[in-house]
């Protein structure tokens, strides 16, 4: 079939979309948006490193992803720093140590394709592991929701009562770590971080529910997916960057048009208020 | 030793090599409201959090019950200063008071029929019961904090312990609070509150603990809140102002 590309492509965005809607969620109400981007960028070593070894991506890239959350960990507790210089430094050294082992890597994915990612290029094998993966996440969310959520509201009152925020926030990671690894292919390590957090905060500003913002961040991240693909098929653009500018123009509705907390009609909110 | 007394030996904590607090002993009594006072800086945050083991200690021992605090985590319930909480969280009212049953609820199990009608429970005996699904940005400083002690009751503690509960909140509200913290104490609760306003605490506490990096004096207000004591914790101009108010 000549459009079974098209089929995988479109499959495995939506997936993506869908994945990273649910943990971005998580990533902003807790204030990590760069952490996201750091671990989106970190595992690029990892990439490279199964590459020139010969093993699945998948793993290498999830240990570096997880070894740039323990190092950002290890730097913010036992320095002066702010977590925010932890991250800057963390990152943009495995980025960099990264681009250099890529280049001795030359393979059959090359960097750009890293980078920006190429949807239309993705195989079934690669449709499969984000479909493997996207469950997990799923399912992950689903069994830990409540202690997700108490995290991401109130740690101290957690870890009061005796639950191990330490560890929930390593899961956190660890699933993060794995959607970043899929996106890879969809949107590239460098546009990672629009699908954590663009479909996210687009819904944040159209509910007040935990649920329900949960859902409506993964509507919107597999609607990105399908109109991104869509017109980068059509017009031949690059797919990752007709992705990440589809939520973005969600975003903007939502940021201008929101009914509770747009710009638009918040002004007759507070008059509602004010009356009521 | 009386039942859910909070016995502490010899707490020292310290944050990247400042001692915040130096050997501290004190006893916390059971079933009474216990007040932590003294200057800004004094570390009464810190001891709240230290009992708690919410932050990292360098020597000491406390004990709840005559138990370590692990194997009664459950009944402690913790509410944070105001402004260390994301007020515009996707969270409603009730949504707040339910965390509350989250200790007693098992990995994946979501709070049901029970839970709910526990946090309703809670929300009226705090009088919040109209404001059930409203987001909590849209409350008052003095409403949060009653949501707050909901969820405490809704938790089933034994132990509440409050951090500055009364910052930024007006006397009405102020008043209302203590009434309910009042009842619970006479339920048998033991409460224990961050506190930094000097001119409240005869009124409010049975018992203070007063520090400036260490203990000061403990015990009955009567005993602790005198001239001598709150010089020796803010210096002699406030001591001796505080007293000059105290007896007109």
């Amino acid at each position: 079939m000549d459009y079974q590309f098209l089929q995988y492509a479109l499959i495995t965005s939506m997936l993506v979309g869908l994945a990273s809607g649910v943990i971005g969620s998580f990533i902003i109400l807790r204030g990590m948006s760069l952490m996201g981007d750091a671990i989106s960028h970190a595992v690029l070593p990892g990439v490279a490193i199964s590459y020139m070894f010969g093993f699945s991506y998948i793993l290498g890239a999830t240990a570096f992803g997880m070894l740039t959350a323990g190092i950002i960990g290890f730097v913010t507790q036992r320095s002066r720093l702010k977590n925010d210089t932890a991250i800057g430094i963390v990152f943009s050294s495995f980025f960099a140590l990264g681009v250099i082992l890529i280049s001795f890597a030359q393979s059959a994915t090359n960097l750009y394709h890293i980078l920006f990612g190429n949807v239309l290029a993705v195989r079934e094998s690669d449709m499969l592991m984000t479909a493997i993966v996207s469950g997990i996440v799923l399912l992950f969310v689903f069994i830990f929701y409540k202690e997700l959520k108490i995290t991401s509201f109130d740690p101290m009152m957690a870890k009061a009562y005796g639950l191990n925020t330490t560890l929930v926030h390593y899961l956190l990671m660890f699933f993060l770590t794995l959607v970043a690894v899929v996106s890879l292919q969809t949107v590239g390590t460098i546009l990672v971080i629009s699908m954590l957090i663009t479909p996210a905060a687009t819904a944040y500003l159209l509910t007040d529910r935990l649920a329900k913002m949960i859902f409506i961040s993964a509507t919107v991240g597999v609607l990105s997916a399908i109109i991104g693909v869509f017109y980068s098929y059509s017009y031949n653009w690059p797919s990752g960057a007709t992705i990440v500018l589809t939520s973005a123009v969600f975003f903007t509705l939502a940021f201008l048009f929101s009914p509770t907390k747009g710009i638009v009609f918040s002004r007759n909110k507070t008059k509602k208020n004010a009356e009521s | 030793m009386s039942k859910n007394e909070i016995s502490v030996k010899d707490l020292t904590v310290a944050y990247q090599g400042k001692t915040v607090l130096n050997h501290v002993s004190t006893v916390i009594q059971a079933q009474k409201f216990t007040g932590i006072i003294g200057p800004n800086g004094a570390g009464k945050s810190t001891f709240m959090k230290a009992l708690l083991e919410l932050v990292p200690k360098i020597s000491g021992e406390v004990t709840f019950d005559g138990r370590s605090i692990k194997t009664i985590r459950k009944k402690i319930a913790y509410v944070e200063q105001r402004s260390e909480l994301d007020l515009s969280f996707p969270i409603d009212v009730l949504g707040v008071v339910l965390l509350g049953t989250y200790p007693s609820l098992r990995l994946g199990q979501r709070p049901g029929k029970k839970e709910k009608e526990r946090a309703k429970q809670a929300l009226a005996k705090v009088d919040m019961t109209d404001y059930e699904n409203r987001q909590i940005s849209e409350l008052s400083g003095g409403q949060l904090q009653r949501i707050f002690i909901a969820r405490a009751l809704a938790q089933g503690a034994e132990w509440i312990f409050l951090d500055e509960p009364f910052v930024g909140i007006d006397a009405v509200s102020e008043r209302k609070i203590f009434a309910i913290l009042d009842e619970l104490k006479n339920e048998g609760k033991t409460i224990v509150i961050v506190h930094h306003d000097l001119h409240k605490v005869e009124a409010y506490f049975d018992e203070v603990i007063l520090l400036n990096k260490e203990l000061i004096a403990a015990g009955s207000v009567d005993e602790v809140f005198t001239s001598e004591n709150l010089q020796l914790a803010y210096g002699e101009i406030i001591g001796q102002l505080v007293k000059g108010v105290m007896e007109k």
